[in-house]
């Protein structure tokens, strides 16, 4: 009975992981479309990354039922729904950042579209991390630390490529109107956001890490 | 029959006080942090102190008996209760306080007053089982932390499931601690009254089948003392164990327990000393010892496997300050109450 039930909490949280990982993917590969003017296949992956955050959202309220219906882990159940919390705030993140794409529609400036795609590589990387460490926190804690440092290089990464595209944005000579470089700051600053959420969750995770430590 | 019960009730109360108090030295993390519950801990811990006081109580209650050999039922009735107010007092007091400290101090308060002769040899073996137990404890503990982080490092067990075992393994650990409690502590409640009611308690035949001796149902009426302490009183203090004193995860709560339990055990089992006696080995002493104190080896241990940082040198020094204060305030409270009891009561006590 314990162990039917631990099965299932097991699998909802893999699953829920797999989608934090897939709406990573999709949101790089949506940024790709965006930039490479392909409008409908980045329609339909804003479309995609919607179902998977209301997909996890159903999760992490079957787990979060689950753990405290059957009493499952009383001193570690707090923390692992602050994780799973933290991660929610993740695939929100993307999920925003498409939207705003699709509504706003930014021009895209040929001397930036590197940068960008960079960056939104850079950001899913270190979501991809996260992802990791946090499937290590379940199995093997002791290996979330290596995954840590992962976050912490690729979040710096990110920040370096979103101050280099502000500074292109703004010091350059190819946008003329200043409300299309602050157009452009903002899109460098939503995607990196991505980044900043992951390590928002490794932050939590390094402590979560010390107190599951026997 | 009544009269027997009236003079044993010192014993039954020091019973109910141990099973207030230290079942939760063994049950306290697990329900204090709602791995188990209280009702399924109190089950399970009553069942196996009795077990343990009716099969292996013996043991440590034939050490205690070397030490003093209280032949008057009215006797054996004051140095219980001595034991017990003495306990009771320096728990009030904010004292450490062990029961298998005062009742030994008590005892030695008999000898004192009767002017029986000391068994030193019985007396250094059960001092040196006090020093030694808390230590032992923390060496198995540390030995049991490597083992449980190096198969978990190797099981890479999900924390869902682990969680599982975890209950798993803290219900066995509870019940073998309350039967190595059961075991070794029985002496404490019921020792003294062994050799005063040894024609009292006869021996019940089932057939050819087994034989209940009359210690055995003596220890059976201390085990179902400890058990109704189980169930009345030690749901508080589990909570204040589990929440306060020692905040241990389960799993550490787990190596504490179990640790403890098996010094317990070494110092109760007469099949183990056999096996080792038969095997040339060293073999551990039957003492009463403090299943607190044991407890508190454990954490230690713990804390040095961790690399040290928890060790906590005031709590040494109490655990010390309780192996003399504890039986010299039991000693001195005997004597007064045999006095007392002999001369105002008209009772004969030795």
């Amino acid at each position: 009975m314990l162990f039917n039930r631990a099965k299932t909490v097991e699998a909802n949280i893999d699953k829920y992981l797999d989608n934090i990982l897939k709406a990573a993917l999709v949101f790089d590969q949506a940024i790709k479309d965006y930039f490479e003017g392909k409008t409908e296949n980045f329609e339909e992956k804003t479309e995609d990354i919607k179902k998977l955050e209301s997909e996890s959202d159903d999760v992490r309220r079957d787990i979060k039922h689950t753990l405290y219906k059957e009493l499952l882990i009383p001193d570690a159940r707090g923390d692992v729904l602050g994780l799973l919390e933290s991660l929610d705030d993740v695939i929100d993140t993307a999920q925003t950042v498409l939207i705003r794409f699709s509504i706003e529609k930014p021009i895209i400036w040929e001397p930036l579209k590197a940068d960008f795609l960079e960056l939104s590589g850079t950001s899913t990387k270190c979501v991809e991390e996260i992802v990791k460490a946090a499937r290590a926190f379940f199995r093997e804690p002791s290996n979330v630390a290596a995954g840590l440092v992962k976050v912490h290089f690729f979040e710096h990464e990110a920040d370096k490529i979103e101050e280099r595209i502000m500074r292109k944005a703004f010091d350059g000579d190819f946008i003329e109107k200043f409300s299309e470089r602050v157009h452009m700051r903002y899109f460098a600053e939503r995607i990196s956001m991505l980044a900043d959420e992951a390590e928002a969750v490794a932050d939590r995770l390094d402590i979560y890490t010390i107190k599951r430590t026997v | 029959m009544f009269t027997i019960l009236i003079f044993l009730s010192s014993g039954l109360f020091l019973g109910w006080s141990l099973g207030a108090n230290d079942a939760a030295n063994v049950w306290g993390t697990a329900v204090g942090t709602k791995m188990i519950r209280f009702k399924s801990a109190a089950l399970v811990c009553s069942i196996f102190v009795i077990l343990g006081a009716v099969i292996s109580g013996a043991g440590a209650s034939h050490t205690l008996g070397k030490l003093g050999a209280i032949s008057e039922l009215a006797g054996a009735f004051t140095v219980a209760l001595a034991a017990a107010l003495s306990v009771f007092w320096m728990t009030k007091a904010a004292l450490p306080v062990s029961t298998s400290q005062a009742v030994v101090g008590a005892i030695i308060g008999w000898n004192l007053f009767s002017k029986s002769a000391i068994d030193m040899k019985a007396l250094t073996k059960i001092l040196g089982t006090w020093v030694f137990s808390p230590i032992l404890s923390a060496i198995v503990a540390v030995i049991l932390y490597f083992l449980v982080v190096l198969s978990l490092k190797v099981w890479k067990v999900h924390l869902i499931r682990l969680d599982g075992f975890t209950r798993m393994a803290l219900l066995a650990a509870g019940a073998f601690g309350s039967y190595s409690l059961g075991a070794n502590n029985i002496a404490n409640v019921m020792g003294v009254f062994v050799e005063s009611t040894s024609e009292i308690f006869t021996s019940i035949n089932f057939g050819s089948l087994f034989q209940i001796s009359g210690v055995q149902q003596l220890f059976f009426l201390g085990g179902a003392a400890i058990a109704v302490g189980v169930f009345t009183y030690s749901k508080r203090v589990m909570m204040t164990v589990g929440s306060g004193i020692y905040q241990l995860s389960p799993i550490t709560a787990f190596i504490v327990v179990l640790s403890s339990s098996i010094v317990l055990f070494f110092f109760a089992s007469k099949g183990l000393k056999g096996f080792l006696v038969s095997h040339n080995l060293p073999s551990f002493p039957l003492v009463p010892v403090s299943s607190s104190q044991s407890i508190v080896g454990a954490v230690i241990g713990v804390g040095l496997a961790k690399g040290g940082k928890n060790l906590n040198l005031k709590v040494l020094g109490r655990i010390s300050l309780g192996w003399v204060a504890t039986p010299v305030i039991a000693a001195t409270i005997t004597f007064v109450a045999l006095f007392i009891v002999q001369n105002v009561f008209g009772q004969i006590v030795f």
